[in-house]
């Protein structure tokens, strides 16, 4: 087996939330280009962009399902599940990538915006795990990559949110199923990207002082872009980590360490 | 930049510590696979172990030196780098592979056992790291990976012992280096490896086993082999890792989470 070969997704399935942008699209698209079939979906079908990353997916000769879903509805999980079993016939990896967060600082943060955050971030997760594992654990392989943040390590913005404390619950889930799943032969990671360039985090990076901070990163004072972790993504999900499990990877230039 | 562009070391050169056997060998074997010429450093340089391995790499159609060192002396270590740049004109990679299993309580080791730990685990790798980044710094690129150990973040054992400290020793020789590297757009990141199927290694993993079924062996029950370790450090050698850097990444399929 050559390297290339040992990060080749060829005829795996994938599902990835979140994508009509971002990591999720990027993610969706690097799958694609290893070699996987891919479901994306995302909550929002509106605007056209998850059409246009299953286009991106189709160019590249793989097979593309687009569903419109909201990652914290148990309804639409089953619905897209079903949809990618018809379609595809089976599930080898599950991407956890759709995620959002609502409300200030813990102290004022209004009890339906904690609700909101953690039903976007933590429980579509939970319900991913469990409707799709059941899948893989039939074919005794499978692999669930969960997208968290550097949020969930330090408390890189200077105060408490809910978003951080949904992505620190989220590594619990990536550990405890790690183990539990390992004897089912189903790896369990996730990525905790830093500063990305991306649409939800423009209202961070756009601003002037964010950018000064930037220049003291330790990469070269820049932005990482969403390939940037697409590519991990693709390297976790394939035989080249076939000993990762349960692990962490910051995804962040080195800004944390 | 396509996926296989950036999983591709083609035309990179890398030097390898410890290259004879086990981690080493596989990871040289797979950094060649991959596209790199190699410089195998190992103590025994006559030894028919690496001899195969140049071969097999020759047979691959890349480029490779066997160079004969013990990489906790300075002007074996100098000399590394200069036959490399003789043969090669640059350094991409550097993989810090090469150490000692040997370990003794902290309680009972002899000033020497102490020293001889610290000189080839630790030492090797500052001493390594210092002579090839000065070749990276001008050219502004380069990556460096680090082999410590999953014994480097937990006690394993119930006892304080020297290889453990080593190999603990060198997170932040990989932290700092990251920090203050990645200016120069040189990466430096570290793999733990868990237990592998190498021939130091299965003394240690037949004395452990026993002790630790509920929590140290790792849920596959199994060591892990050479490869499935040096496709990690492939990956991180990769473009496709462009963002990550100063990473610690325990490759010991989720024993530690």
């Amino acid at each position: 087996m050559n390297t290339c070969d040992l990060f080749s997704l060829k005829d795996k399935v994938a599902i990835v939330t979140g994508a009509r942008r971002g990591i999720g699209a990027s993610t969706g698209i690097m799958m694609a280009e290893a070699g996987a079939d891919v479901c994306i979906s995302d909550i929002d079908v509106s605007t056209g962009e998850l059409e246009q990353v299953a286009e991106k997916i189709r160019q590249t000769g793989r097979r593309a399902l687009a569903v419109k879903v909201d990652a914290s509805s148990r309804a639409d999980w089953e619905t897209m599940v079903a949809q990618t079993i018809k379609e595809f016939g089976k599930i080898d990896i599950l991407v956890n990538n759709a995620g959002g967060g609502r409300g200030g600082t813990l102290l004022t943060c209004p009890e339906p915006d904690w609700d909101f955050t953690f039903n976007v971030n933590l429980k579509s997760v939970y319900l991913g795990c469990k409707i799709v594992v059941p899948y893989m654990k039939t074919q005794k392989k499978g692999n669930v990559i969960n997208i968290n943040s550097v949020e969930s390590l330090r408390a890189v913005l200077d105060h408490s949110h809910p978003y951080a404390v949904t992505k620190s619950a989220m590594t619990a889930v990536t550990r405890g199923l790690a183990r539990e799943l390992a004897k089912s032969g189903i790896r369990v990671n996730e990525i905790a990207p830093g500063s990305i360039r991306t649409e939800m985090m423009r209202h961070f990076w756009s601003k002037p002082d964010f950018q000064e901070r930037m220049k003291s990163s330790p990469m070269w004072g820049r932005m990482a872009e969403p390939e940037e972790v697409g590519s991990v993504a693709v390297f976790l999900a394939s035989d080249a980590a076939s000993w990762v499990s349960g692990a962490t990877i910051v995804v962040d230039g080195g800004a944390l360490c | 930049m396509s996926l296989q562009d950036k999983i591709s070391l083609k035309d990179r050169v890398a030097i390898v510590t410890g290259a004879r056997r086990g981690i080493g060998a596989a990871t040289s074997i797979m950094l060649a696979e991959a596209g790199a010429d190699v410089a195998l450093v190992c103590l025994h340089p006559d030894s028919p172990e690496i001899k195969e391995l140049a071969e097999k790499i020759r047979g691959m159609g890349r480029k490779t030196l066997v160079i004969g060192a013990d990489v906790s002396k300075k002007p074996d270590v100098d000399a590394i780098v200069a036959k490399t740049l003789a043969e090669f004109g640059k350094i991409d990679i550097l993989v810090n592979n090469a150490g000692t299993f040997a370990s003794q309580t902290l309680l009972e080791s002899t000033e020497e056992e102490w020293q001889a730990a610290l000189d080839i685990n630790l030492k090797s790798c500052y001493l390594c790291s210092q002579a090839v980044a000065a070749q990276m710094m001008p050219r502004k690129q380069g990556t460096i990976i680090n082999v410590s150990s999953i014994e480097s973040m937990k006690v394993f054992r119930g006892k304080a012992e020297t290889y453990p400290v080593s190999k603990a020793g060198m997170h932040l020789v990989t932290r700092g280096m990251a920090r203050e590297l990645g200016a120069y757009n040189i990466r430096v990141n570290e793999i733990a490896p868990g237990y592998i199927n190498t021939e130091s290694m299965k003394a240690k993993w037949d004395e452990m086993a026993p002790a630790n079924q509920w929590r140290g062996v790792p849920p596959l029950a199994r060591m892990a082999e050479p490869e499935e370790v040096a496709a990690v450090i492939a990956f991180l050698a990769s473009d496709a890792a462009s963002w990550v850097n100063g990473e610690i990444i325990a490759v010991d399929g989720g024993t530690l989470c």
